[in-house]
């Protein structure tokens, strides 16, 4: 081997060491701000002041899913028979807008709001990291405020229902239907599904609280419309079947934009905007499935995740060290390396750990060897026909490459498949074994290959390095 | 030298008896599935006094009209429940019934899932199956695309879709008889252990498959199928053995030392790679070789 191409591959070599030992901080950056607090300390109390501040490694933490912070998912079942088809998508980023709004008002975390179709139906996944109270969630977003305009009836009307109620409480068993009709106001179909947003405002003159309606384009004709038909007359704000306020139309109104005003002050006037834009759900939604995961769950998941990680990283060291003898040992240098880069990359995207994206992650440690002894066993073929040590391990590189790409393929299709037909937190598994087995590709393919042919000289002893039972010496290897 | 080939006919047998005690247990048990299938509560909680029996709870669930409680206990305070799907109100209205009788409770898990999304998750993951089985088949078409030496490619495709469908029957017949025999439940975990299974064990046959390929392309032409069959199994065995091997030691440390809640999962995955390992070395090789035979004939 010429000797140039071997100081590069030393330099590629350190130049990797040195990104990983980078990496290891970064993953875990707590020995480095310690030894940076007592080399801090040494400098104050040796020279009273500090000669040079040691700064913490930039400390981020890993992404966490649900199922190892704690925290709750609920998944609620949109209705849309009211809708037509081709607005469902519309309907429902509208319905996850509204919800956002109010996961938001109760302060999660990073609350996670995603519409699903699930076959027919369209679903609303709602997550909430650090919030164990379900029974607190349920009742923020659950409430479903119905926000509805209706407009004056008629005085013959109003005195038909009127009458009709009268006869009813009579009666030994009325009829509720009967009775809570409204007898001065009747529904339009302007509803909060048309409702952009309500604002709170003060009006230029007296300085008056006022709330400000924005409609979208098709309530805003809506709006236009029954103004006009409704000028000088009571235009009622109904939420859940309950009068909010009934401003006295003044005049025909277009643009889609309305004003409240009335007697109430500021903060009144805050909580009707708040309620309207609550009121403003575009579609009914029900809960079909709830899960809490308590906060120490998820401690006692990750810690426990942690320690099987390391066992089953020990394992495999352990076995392939004892199998393999010193390629074994390069191999799992590149092990190392390749779970480190693999945690970094992690942290850097983020991609959200979940408790079965640890197991995956763990799975294709187990899995990233393979490549290695795919090559081993075909080098170690090799040097049994007489090739010496460095020919050997090009050529096992060389031939064990199509069934390294062949076999990960089909891991990875497995793999895609899954993680666009499953939920949130399978998801996860998917999408850390993928990427770690594409890594892993890249750990055995390269960087082992880089660790063992600057180690390995060609006056190795083949039995050192691969697991050969008799001390296999061939000629070539001698002369070499 | 291990003479595969010439015992292929005693694997065959066993594998028979696999699939068929499979079949049968499916059959006469079936499964059983867990909330996420069917829908219904699980609900993990810890006493922070002394755990009440199970006679107690279930006592307590009966008042609050839950009668088809199952009880796991697991741990010193941990009870873990499994009953119908419930609203918000009657799971507050258990919790504080709980409370009262036994004194504080930590809630570690609930989750309540309604039948609707069991029976999607279910359409899913036969979707999944299908559309990873047939990704399967097209890339292992295109890969032994131009293995024509001697062994047509379709013919490599298909028995690794043989070896696939008795690694799919072995996993689901094995959770039949855990599911009844201890009581483990086949969740959507299950379906995660499947599909990586199922890339795994065809990855397996590959690797096979690749070296009696190469080994075709430099044989004599005189040489022997079987022969060149059996030596391909025997160059690629350490490998096929060390490589589920390793896999398996990861899984082993997850499923002493892991979180509980994904045992499912790694169970089935260290059961797959087993049977995996062992179908693409007793049984898609094998049978490739009394595939080809025939056709000389």
């Amino acid at each position: 081997m010429k000797l140039d191409l071997k100081k590069k591959s030393w330099i590629t070599s350190l130049f990797i060491i040195l990104i990983t030992l980078l990496a290891a901080v970064y993953v875990w950056p707590t020995p480095w701000n310690k030894t940076v607090d007592s080399l801090n300390k040494w400098q104050e109390h040796k020279y009273g002041h500090l000669i040079i501040r040691f700064p913490y490694f930039i400390n981020q933490p890993f992404s966490l899913g649900l199922d190892l912070v704690g925290g709750t998912a609920l998944t609620y079942k949109a209705d849309l028979s009211q809708i037509k088809p081709s607005d469902y998508s519309a309907a429902m980023n509208g319905l996850r807008d509204v919800i956002e709004r109010r996961v938001n008002l109760f302060g999660a975390k990073e609350p996670r709001v995603a519409v699903e179709k699930v076959g027919d139906n369209w679903q609303l996944v709602v997550e909430l990291a650090g919030i164990t109270d379900i029974k607190e969630a349920i009742r923020q977003i659950g409430q479903t405020p119905y926000l509805e305009f209706r407009e004056m009836r008629s005085q013959e009307e109003t005195n038909q229902i009127l009458k009709l109620q009268e006869e009813e409480r009579k009666k030994e068993k009325p009829d509720p239907l009967i009775l809570n009709e409204d007898p001065y106001f009747k529904p339009t179909i302007l509803t909060g599904r048309y409702l952009q947003r309500a604002d709170v405002n003060f009006t230029a003159n007296t300085n008056q609280p006022v709330v400000d309606l924005v409609f979208n384009d098709e309530g805003a004709k809506i709006f236009q419309e029954l103004t006009k038909n409704n000028i000088g007359k009571p235009l009622a704000i109904y939420l859940d079947g309950a009068l909010i306020s009934a401003p006295v139309v003044q005049e025909e109104i277009s643009g889609g934009r309305a004003q409240i005003s009335g007697k109430f002050d500021l903060a009144e006037a805050k909580q009707l905007a708040q309620r309207l834009n609550q009121g403003a759900l575009p579609v009914p939604i029900t809960l079909i499935s709830q899960e809490s995961i308590g906060s120490s769950l998820g401690i006692e998941s990750i810690n426990k995740s942690v320690i099987a990680g390391l066992i089953s990283l020990a394992l495999i060291i352990l076995f392939m060290v004892l199998y393999y003898r010193l390629s074994g040992l390069v191999a799992s240098l590149a092990l190392l390396t390749y779970t480190v880069l693999s945690l970094a990359l992690f942290k850097l995207i983020p991609i959200t750990l979940t408790l079965s994206g640890i197991a995956g992650f763990i799975l294709s440690i187990g899995m990233a060897v393979d490549a290695n002894i795919l090559i081993f066993e075909r080098a170690k073929e090799e040097i049994r026909k007489g090739k010496n040590n460095f020919t050997a391990i090009g050529e096992g590189f060389l031939r064990a490459w199509p069934a390294i790409r062949d076999s990960n393929i089909c891991t990875i299709i497995s793999a895609t498949v899954l993680y666009f037909l499953t939920s949130s937190l399978i998801r996860g598994f998917a999408l850390t074994l993928g990427l770690g087995v594409i890594l892993s590709m890249f750990s055995a393919i390269f960087i082992s290959r880089l660790y063992l042919l600057n180690l390995i000289s060609s006056h190795s002893r083949p039995w050192l390095w691969f697991n050969f039972r008799k001390n296999v010496s061939s000629k070539e290897n001698l002369n070499n | 030298m291990l003479d595969f080939i010439g015992k292929r006919k005693i694997f065959y047998v066993v594998s028979l008896i696999i699939a068929l005690v499979s079949l049968a247990a499916i059959i006469i048990f079936g499964f059983r599935w867990g909330i996420d299938f069917k829908g219904g509560t699980r609900w993990q909680i810890d006493f922070t006094g002394e755990r009440p029996g199970a006679s107690e709870l279930l006592k307590v669930l009966k008042e609050n009209n839950i009668n088809d409680a199952i009880l796991d206990f697991s741990g010193k305070k941990s009870v873990i429940l499994r009953f119908k799907d419930i609203s918000e109100e009657e799971h507050q209205k258990i919790l504080s019934a709980l409370i009262s009788r036994f004194g504080q409770i930590e809630e570690k898990n609930f989750s309540s899932i309604g039948p609707i999304i069991g029976a999607e998750l279910k359409r899913r993951a036969l979707w999944a199956v299908f559309i990873v089985t047939l990704m399967i088949l097209a890339y292992v078409s295109y890969a032994f695309r131009k293995a024509s030496v001697r062994i047509p490619s379709y013919k490599y495709g298909t028995l690794a879709i043989v070896a696939l469908l008795h690694d799919v029957i072995a996993m689901l017949g094995f959770f039949s008889l855990l599911g009844h025999f201890a009581l483990v439940e086949l969740n959507s975990y299950f379906i995660v252990a499947l599909l990586i299974v199922m890339g795994y064990s065809v990855h397996d046959i590959i690797i096979v498959f690749d070296r009696i390929r190469e080994n075709m392309k430099t044989a004599s032409l005189k040489s022997d199928v079987k022969t060149i069959t059996n030596d391909s199994i025997n160059q690629t065995l350490s490998r096929s053995i060390n490589t589920s091997l390793t896999s398996i030691l990861a899984l082993l440390g997850l499923y002493f030392f892991g979180p509980l809640a994904i045992n499912t999962l790694v169970l089935a995955m260290m059961f797959g790679i087993f049977i995996g390992t062992y179908s693409s070395i007793f049984i898609a090789s094998p049978l490739l070789v009394d595939w080809s035979e025939r056709r000389r004939k």
